[in-house]
């Protein structure tokens, strides 16, 4: 008996790893602490009634936010601890099989639970604050789009302690990740980690593109939206074309392992290339669904620190566009090496170097609306002007990359990986932070510290040329990914040295954004203008942090930047516009439901994972019955009376 | 649109300010199928590069049984037709018609559901299972999701017809079976889809 216990337990538990004793002592500690401050303040009932529950667009952006940054922290860790290795090959400080689940996680974290949540945040905070609506079309769906993420992302999270993480890369190619290549449940946690995730970005995706359409203030047509909100409908148009892909690909194989299928096995007639261009039929989109709300922050950036409109909007509009559609015809550059022949080569190079075209177009859009402006360097607006450069040598090089003959000799070597690495964080990364840091006081009501967030910027950007440029030449000499040691004689030591010195100054810049974020929490530097940048889209016209209705009155738009020229109005002389009278504001209730059928859903996949029916079935049931609770509840919604309407005005300093 | 649920807080440019919450999640509705969509064109793309690959086992002529099919899918068909005259009778305002021509629609589809687990089961019993093959893999999958699909359909549908018993014919409800068609419309769509490329193309 005892004997069977301690089988169990050695087997469920990841054991035998300093490093892993480590952590499992840090996330004992860290969840008793979580646990005794929210008893010791008795904070249960607020986090419940007003984090857990709510379905307010801008808590669920703040969660989204937090969430992410935790992730961004962990793969961080996992880059670091990479770089470690690589910088002494001979030392072992990770043995291969542990590095093969460090490079794993840290893709998986950094794409799907870091830059996906990040995005989505910024899309929850903006978006209905730039088309003047109360909230997203539909609020319950977007609170169970967040808590499906954050499930999934701990299911995912949870392998690294608990049955061992997956380890066949980020994007699990079978056959490695098939039963025969990988038997362990590391596989499984991915699949149901990314698959539950997967489902409620795909919900994401479906309401603000409703929103979008049908939520705009009264007189914002199409050639008045706000460019980030532009750009969040292309990335949108994207995730409802892709994400479906995912999610059968992800079917597809979990089947193979589960009931033995053979859609992607080397035996019974399956065929593993088909994994590899369905997964990258999404794979592609969901790189540029990452990367176009960075254009969106960029566009609204450099338009609001030039003090000027934006050059080229329509162009800017059809670049995007153009971007979303054409990223469903580029999948198979990431496997010019399969063989498909030189005439499907051909026609993926020449789609892959043609949507470099609409990318080209934005940078020079940006170039002229900054030519002649009268530009303010606050920290949205460095990141921005460090993101040109980066992502101009970056695309660059994947047009070097799109060249299907030469990337015979880039594929899966370091070349690559610098190119990606400098595309995603020099354009998405970047894009999140610049986005964050302006719009962090219109939900938080205070402004970040600028002189620690400018250190930040800088450690950051010098590190990340440190980290990245020798990564180019060490792929050049013939590094390939994925490589956890390398012999002397090869001459790579010196550039991944200097490589590893990079990552560690990035990791120092991270350091300085949470310190930047505690110094100003503490120092409260408080926004009461509500318009601490003299920006010019709607979101800056409402106090900060917004209120829970965010417009007193719903706004009627006439212009495209409509706030800023209600401003320049008013400095005119002139009246500012009518305001109708108050009325009772219509809202969605707060609803337990979401939080609950996400614990399902992590329960399903959990019991799954593990084979364990008699734990997947009831959360099955548990999904079904609170589909159908909330199908049965009619009594969703409330209004807000004008008095408090008026009283919450006041208090942020509004006369209505 | 003056009702209960005053929807204040959508709008849409152009209009009053006001825009009707029933019509957005209509709107919403849309974009699931087409997401909907996608999926079964992935598992369509997925059965039409398997459909050969049949690990020296048999393939579609040899295990497809016409007459059978051919049954289901007329049942789904009419289905289809009393959902669609569900929604005539919602339009005439009369309950009992609309209750009545849900429960054939459940109904057929139930019968529809019933003939599929029974050829799924033969199948399985001769010893053709999603193990034996790619070509058997895609075909379980691909058929399997559309049942699946019709299961929750058949499920839905039944928690609607609670609701209209309790609340009556409010433009909730109301919007609540324009949906549910909708989505019996599609999976009628969808199974010409399979009738055509699986069946058909299969015993050809």
């Amino acid at each position: 008996m005892i004997d069977s216990i301690k089988d169990f337990v050695s087997w469920f538990f990841v054991t035998g790893d300093p490093l892993i004793y480590g952590a499992d002592v840090s996330i004992v500690l860290t969840t008793v602490a979580i646990i005794f401050v929210l008893t010791y303040f008795g904070k249960w009932g607020w986090l419940w009634r007003e984090w857990l529950t709510t379905v307010d667009h801008k808590r669920v952006g703040i969660m989204y936010i937090i969430a992410s940054l935790l992730m961004l922290f962990r793969g961080g860790v996992d880059a670091l601890l990479m770089r470690t290795q690589l910088a002494f090959p001979d030392m072992k400080f990770l043995s291969p099989e542990h590095y093969n689940e460090v490079f794993t996680t840290h893709g998986v974290e950094m794409i799907l639970f870091m830059a996906m949540p990040l995005m989505f945040g910024l899309f929850n905070i903006a978006v209905p604050l730039q088309l003047g609506a109360r909230d997203v079309a539909f609020p319950f769906l977007n609170s169970l789009s967040f808590w499906l993420f954050f499930m999934g992302a701990m299911l995912f999270n949870m392998s690294f302690v608990i049955g061992g993480s997956a380890n066949a890369g980020w994007l699990s190619y079978p056959p490695l990740s098939e039963l025969t290549g990988s038997p362990s449940v590391g596989e499984d946690f991915y699949i149901w980690g990314v698959q539950i995730s997967g489902i409620g970005s795909l919900m994401t995706g479906i309401n603000f593109i409703v929103t979008i359409v049908k939520m705009r203030a009264p007189g914002m047509t199409w050639s008045k939206v706000p460019i980030f909100t532009w750009s969040v409908f292309s990335s949108c148009i994207a995730i409802i074309v892709a994400f479906p892909v995912l999610t059968v690909t992800l079917a597809l194989l979990f089947l193979d392992r589960f009931l033995g299928a053979h859609f992607f096995t080397m035996d019974g007639g399956g065929n593993a290339m088909m994994y590899v261009n369905l997964i990258w039929m999404w794979g592609h989109p969901e790189v540029y669904i990452i990367v176009l709300p960075a254009f969106g922050v960029f566009s609204e950036v450099v338009a609001a620190f030039s003090r000027k409109r934006l050059f080229g909007y329509a162009s800017m509009v059809f670049a995007m566009l153009s971007i979303s559609f054409l990223a469903y015809f580029t999948w198979l550059h990431h496997f010019f090496t399969m063989g498909s022949g030189a005439d499907v080569n051909l026609f993926f190079a020449i789609t892959t170097m043609i949507i470099a075209i609409p990318t080209g177009v934005k940078i020079f859009n940006w170039l002229f609306t900054m030519y002649r402006g009268r530009i303010s360097f606050e920290t949205p607006m460095l990141w921005t002007l460090g993101f040109i450069p980066c992502f101009v040598v970056g695309g660059m090089t994947g047009v070097m990359l799109s060249a299907a003959p030469a990337d015979f000799q880039f594929h899966n070597s370091y070349f690559l990986i610098a190119h990606f690495h400098q595309v995603l964080i020099g354009g998405a990364v970047f894009g999140y932070f610049a986005g964050l840091y302006y719009w962090w006081p219109k939900i938080f009501g205070f402004k970040l510290n600028e002189t620690i967030g400018k250190w930040a910027f800088w450690i950051w950007n010098i590190g990340f040329y440190v980290c990245f440029m020798p990564q180019y030449f060490v792929g050049l000499d013939g590094m390939t990914r994925r490589l956890s040691s390398y012999g002397w004689d090869r001459g790579w030591w010196a550039m991944n040295f200097t490589s590893t010195i990079g990552g560690f100054l990035m990791g120092l810049g991270f350091l300085f954004q949470v310190w930047q974020i505690a110094h100003s929490i503490k120092f409260m530097e408080k926004d009461t203008t509500g318009d601490p940048w003299g920006a010019r889209t709607l979101e800056w016209s409402i106090p900060s942090p917004a209120p829970l209705y965010n417009f007193a009155t719903v706004p009627v738009v006439t212009d495209r930047d409509d706030w800023w020229e209600e401003k320049e109005r008013i400095a005119a002389g002139k009246a500012p516009k009518a305001k109708p009278a108050l009325e009772p504001i219509h809202m969605p209730k707060n609803s337990s439901i979401p939080f609950i059928q996400a614990i399902c859903w992590f329960t399903v996949g959990f019991g799954l994972v593990f084979h364990w029916l008699w734990i997947a079935i009831p959360g099955f049931i548990g999904i079904a019955a609170t589909m159908l609770a909330h199908s049965f509840n009619y009594d969703t919604d409330y209004y807000i009376p004008v008095d408090e309407i008026k009283r919450t005005e006041a208090e942020a300093g509004r006369i209505v | 649109m003056a009702h209960a649920h005053h929807p204040s807080f959508a709008h849409e440019g152009g209009h009053e300010g006001h825009h009707d919450l029933e019509e957005l999640r209509k709107f919403g509705f849309w974009i699931f199928l087409i997401t909907d969509c996608i999926l079964f064109a992935t598992l369509f793309a997925t059965y039409l590069v398997l459909r050969e690959h049949t690990a020296g086992g048999p393939g579609a002529k040899e295990i497809f049984e016409m007459p059978g099919v051919i049954v289901e899918t007329f049942i789904l068909l009419t289905s289809s037709f009393t959902s669609g005259l569900a929604v005539l009778a919602l339009n005439a305002g009369s309950r009992k018609g609309l209750l009545g021509w849900l429960i054939v629609t459940i109904l057929l589809g139930a019968c529809f559901i019933a003939m599929e687990v029974t050829e799924f089961l033969k199948l399985v019993s001769e010893g053709h299972t999603i193990h034996s093959s790619a070509f058997l893999s895609g075909f379980f999958t691909l058929v399997g999701t559309h049942g699946l699909h019709v299961s929750l359909g058949i499920c839905w549908i039944t928690a609607l017809i609670i609701q209209l018993t309790r609340h009556g014919i409010t433009p909730v409800t109301q919007r609540k079976v324009h949906i549910t068609s909708l989505y019996w419309h599609f999976l009628d769509a969808v199974w010409i889809f399979v009738f055509t490329f699986v069946y058909l193309m299969g015993v050809r």
